[in-house]
């Protein structure tokens, strides 16, 4: 029987396949009230002696490993030499208490205290844990808690990593690591990257792996697909390794092979995406989604909330481009206090994006002041598009809007709406620049509520249908730049297809963006042309994929 | 005893290597040393787990106290440096 996909979130990219390792079994917990024969002085001697040889251990592992490691193995050999948990150890011990129960109590009194203080913190928890569990094996006479010397390469398999368990690992010997707890600050998040090997954290499921059960985990996309087809593991083990060397080596501006730049641009949904975007070598923000601000509440937020979220994004990218979509509210983002006037039957086709907005013109006009005060201080150049745009009318509003709260940046448009790609013409002539909403106008075109799981089929981006509107509408901008903003940029291969339609940038979730800058950076605009136009000769999203890939040469090389 | 008020610089906080690097040289020193937020309780400054537990971030300010000046000087230069 094959067992279901785990899925958790990807901290570290790459493909691992492999046996799964699924670490020891935990060191017991001493029995409550165990109590020592009388020789308190014994007693606490064993516990002293186990305390040092843990810290000593940690030491020379730290030493041994060096790197960010080292540091962490450090601190954790302090925390086993500690003065403070040394005194409660020995006063439990002369209370009676044995060692082992003794090191644990006084453990948890501090593991309390840690847990009980911020995000930060909670990560030290594993540590301290780690430290405990090691003296406490050295008390007990049974095995560390760790993974065994000498086994084969691997996918390390935990409930949670500690730092001493991953400090030694050879990178060669470790396939990818998958854990059920952890966040991508915890170690094991810190040290996979660190090691270059891929990983996948908070992935319900992963400590229930049987050890040696061959598992394809996705440190991109964050699968971990147990007992998968041997032939789609063993692509996808290869074309991971060449990509991932394709990555690494590929840096700078996006551009073509031939040297036509295509600025590639972060999707961000506040500030905290922000250092993902610049790590993955961002230019800037082709979709900063300000919904966050406003969901969850009753009323808006005020002028100096907007003022520092957008000035905190602008500030990130001195010199570069930041394209703002003002707020998407209505369909399947309702919000408290901008109420769709009737109940909708069909939300999607109702009173959302700019429709919203031109009922509530303080709504907009405050959020367009905000974006004006926040531009004024940062060298970053603001954009502002409104979702939503059906033809010139609403276009011309809206860009008199933002000329009357004083943004003096580019003011531009959404293409979602078939409509607006038709008349494309229409509106560049009122707007500065296009930014391509593929889901939308995905679901638009196609007649398929993105909201139903059963019409999937249609809600391809692939399909030739939306590849001629992405061509009617680089066609309609008049030389005016025309950027794709949804899923389909951060595809690799429709990503050459869309700039081969004449999309003149493309923004993406930031993971996304190393491997369409390595695919750009493959093939020739010209190639780009061709593979273009392929895919829309094509009748099917598939016949439109495989046709697009005969024309890009290295996508086969590098299994994109 | 002696006294001393300084800002911690570092990013993190007094968390992680400035933490580390800390405790290693409050331990050092022969007599008590505490630290203590402005207005808090003081800890044992040789103790990784109590400074941690102060969870003291970067921008705050620290009471620092000690038997001897020269103990101070290396505390409060640590607790400034931006690493």
């Amino acid at each position: 029987m094959t067992s279901p996909d785990l899925h958790g979130t990807p901290v570290s990219p790459g493909i691992g396949y492999g046996p799964v390792l699924t670490l020891a079994a935990a060191v017991p917990v001493p029995p409550e009230g165990e109590r020592h024969t009388g020789d308190a002085d014994a007693e606490l001697a064993r516990a002293t002696a186990a305390l040092a040889a843990t810290a000593d251990t940690l030491d020379a592992r730290g030493e041994q490993a060096g790197g960010p490691a080292r540091d962490v193995l450090a601190a954790q050999a302090l925390m086993a030499r500690d003065p403070s948990l040394a005194d409660d150890v020995a006063a439990r011990i002369r209370k009676g208490s044995a060692a082992p129960r003794a090191v644990y109590d006084a453990f948890g009194a501090f593991r309390d205290l840690l847990a009980s203080a911020g995000e930060y913190l909670a990560g030290r928890v594993a540590d301290l844990d780690d430290v405990r569990d090691r003296t406490i094996a050295d008390l007990l006479g049974v095995p560390m808690p760790g993974v065994p010397e000498g086994a084969d390469p691997f996918v390390l398999a935990a409930r949670d990593l500690a730092p001493a368990d991953t400090a030694l690992l050879d990178p060669a010997r470790v396939l990818a690591f998958v854990t059920e707890q952890g966040g991508p600050t915890s170690h094991t998040a810190i040290i996979a990257r660190a090691m270059g090997v891929p990983a996948v954290v908070a992935c319900p499921g992963a400590a229930d792996l049987a050890t040696g059960t061959l598992v394809l985990v996705d440190g991109a996309t964050g699968l971990v697909r147990p007992d998968p087809d041997p032939a789609e593991a063993e692509r996808a083990r290869a074309a991971g390794l060449a990509l991932r060397a394709a990555a690494a080596e590929t840096t700078g501006p996006g551009r073509t092979s031939d040297g036509r730049e295509v600025p590639l641009l972060a999707n961000v949904g506040g500030p905290k995406d922000v250092p993902k975007a610049v790590e993955n070598g961002a230019q800037g923000v082709g979709l900063y989604r300000t919904e966050f601000l406003f969901l969850d509440r009753a009323t808006a937020p005020s002028d100096d909330e907007q003022v520092e979220a957008y000035a905190r994004v602008l500030n990130a990218f001195p010199g570069g481009k930041v394209v703002v979509r003002v707020l998407d509210a209505g369909a399947d983002k309702p919000l408290a206090f901008l109420p769709a006037p009737d109940t909708e039957p069909n939300p999607a086709l109702g009173v959302r994006g700019a429709r919203m907005l031109e009922r509530h013109p303080d709504v907009l006009d405050g959020q367009l002041r905000a974006l004006a005060r926040a531009a004024s201080g940062a060298s970053a150049k603001l954009a502002v598009m409104a979702p939503m745009i059906t033809d010139a009318d609403e276009t011309r509003r809206f860009v008199a809007a933002c000329r009357a709260a004083g943004l003096d940046g580019e003011a531009g448009v959404m293409v979602e709406v078939p409509a607006a790609a038709l008349r494309a013409a229409d509106l560049a002539a009122e707007a500065d620049f296009f930014s391509i909403g593929t889901n939308d106008l995905t679901q638009y075109a196609c007649a398929a509520d993105r909201e139903v799981g059963a019409l999937n089929r249609l809600q391809d981006p692939w399909r030739p249908a939306v590849l001629d509107l992405v061509a009617l509408t680089a066609s309609g901008a008049g030389g005016k730049s025309v950027g794709v903003c949804g899923e389909a940029a951060a595809d690799p291969v429709l990503a050459c297809v869309l700039v081969g339609l004449g999309v003149t940038s493309l923004s993406m979730g930031a993971a996304s963006l190393p491997l369409v800058r390595v695919a750009l950076a493959r093939h020739t605009y010209d190639q780009c042309v061709r593979a273009a136009a392929a895919a829309r000769a094509a009748t099917t999203p598939e016949t439109a994929r495989t046709a697009a890939r005969a024309e890009l040469p290295a996508t086969a090389e590098l299994g994109l | 005893m002696a006294q001393r008020t300084v800002t911690v610089a570092a990013e993190v906080g007094l968390h992680a290597r400035p933490a580390a690097l800390f405790v290693q040289a409050a331990a050092k020193a022969s007599g008590d040393v505490t630290v203590a937020k402005s207005g808090g309780d003081p800890v044992n400054a040789k103790s990784i787990l109590a400074v941690l537990g102060l969870d003291v971030r970067h921008g705050e300010e620290i009471v620092l106290t000690a038997a001897d000046d020269t103990v101070l000087d290396a505390l409060a230069d640590l607790a400034r440096s931006a690493e």
